[in-house]
């Protein structure tokens, strides 16, 4: 299936959880994740499973004012 | 010099810092120790974003100040909800400093979303510390809301114009007396640091001041000093200022007095 990860157009496969589609797409730690705009608990990362066209993001640490 | 309050925690420095824009990393962790800073901002982006990731986590840690999230960027009351529940996790606070932007030309906050979000996010647990404007109004409602510590602009993010409304601000600080208030964003010198103090705010939050200085070691030195004085100034109670000169040196005794 298509996914939007980080903005950017991915390919996975559709039995996939967004636990596995991270750690497949070399996320380290820290990040938090959300899906289509809303966050997903990191507990809840395995039984989450994204459906074709959703957008996926992955944030980290960054600078801040 | 008597301590900062943030939702109930103490606090020696009533400088908060970002740690955005230095020149390098080294000069960053360097200026953030000069400014004696205890709480220091920080932010999320992408994973394949330049500089974002667990360097920079660590360089941050390695600090040992208390973090300060903020949702930098957002521009919706969804966006910043999400951005500072990702936040909570990866920082492990419950603190966020809500940033919602109304206008991209000039960065100003939007008022009507930032309460929105407020009230979300205190319901969610969050000690919000909204970043708004020196809106004598908007900050009765946060401070209505529950927000304890309220964040007004001195100016426009990263213009280090310094204070360019500062009845603005004092009618804010005299209408408020219990809420913790820190002018966040717009200075450019200690002296408007100090003047925010002196004003009874209760400490300033800054960034570009200090990361864009020639020299921002020892600017960051510089602001730590004038935080200092400010406070100092205004527990020290001005004297009244006056409209006609007075002349401190006693008259009485003068001599040549009437010899013309």
């Amino acid at each position: 299936m298509n996914l939007i990860y980080n903005g950017e157009d991915i390919q996975v496969d559709g039995h996939l959880s967004l636990q596995q589609i991270i750690v497949s797409k070399g996320a380290i730690p820290p990040f938090a994740v959300a899906l289509n705009g809303q966050f997903v608990p990191a507990g809840l990362l395995p039984e989450t499973k994204p459906k074709n066209g959703d957008s996926v993001e992955v944030l980290s640490p960054i600078q801040g004012g | 010099m008597d301590k900062l309050t943030i939702y109930g925690e103490r606090f020696d420095s009533r400088l908060l810092i970002g740690s955005a824009l230095y020149p390098s990393p080294q000069i960053m962790q360097d200026a953030i120790n000069s400014s004696g800073a205890d709480i220091v901002t920080v932010s999320l982006r992408r994973q394949n974003s330049v500089a974002a990731g667990e360097d920079f986590w660590q360089l941050i840690k390695d600090t040992g100040l208390r973090v300060l999230p903020n949702t930098a960027g957002c521009h919706s009351v969804k966006e910043v909800v999400t951005l500072a529940q990702m936040c909570r996790e990866v920082f492990q606070t419950d603190w966020i400093k809500l940033e919602l932007i109304g206008d991209e030309y000039n960065l100003q906050p939007d008022p009507i979303g930032l309460l929105e979000a407020t009230e979300i996010l205190l319901k969610d647990g969050f000690k919000v510390l909204p970043y708004c404007t020196d809106d004598l109004v908007l900050c009765q409602r946060l401070a209505e809301l529950g927000c304890e510590v309220l964040m007004p602009w001195g100016a426009p993010i990263g213009t280090g114009k310094g204070l360019i409304n500062p009845y603005n601000l004092k009618t804010i600080r005299e209408r408020l007396p219990e809420q913790t208030l820190i002018v966040d964003a717009g200075l450019g010198l200690p002296s408007h640091a100090c003047q925010a103090l002196e004003l009874g705010y209760d400490a300033v939050l800054l960034n570009s001041a200090v990361a864009g200085a020639g020299d921002p070691v020892a600017m960051a030195s510089a602001f730590a000093h004038a935080v200092t004085a400010g406070r100092m100034s205004y527990q020290a109670q001005a004297m009244p200022e006056k409209d006609v000169a007075a002349p401190s040196t006693p008259t009485m005794g003068m001599p040549f007095w009437h010899q013309n």
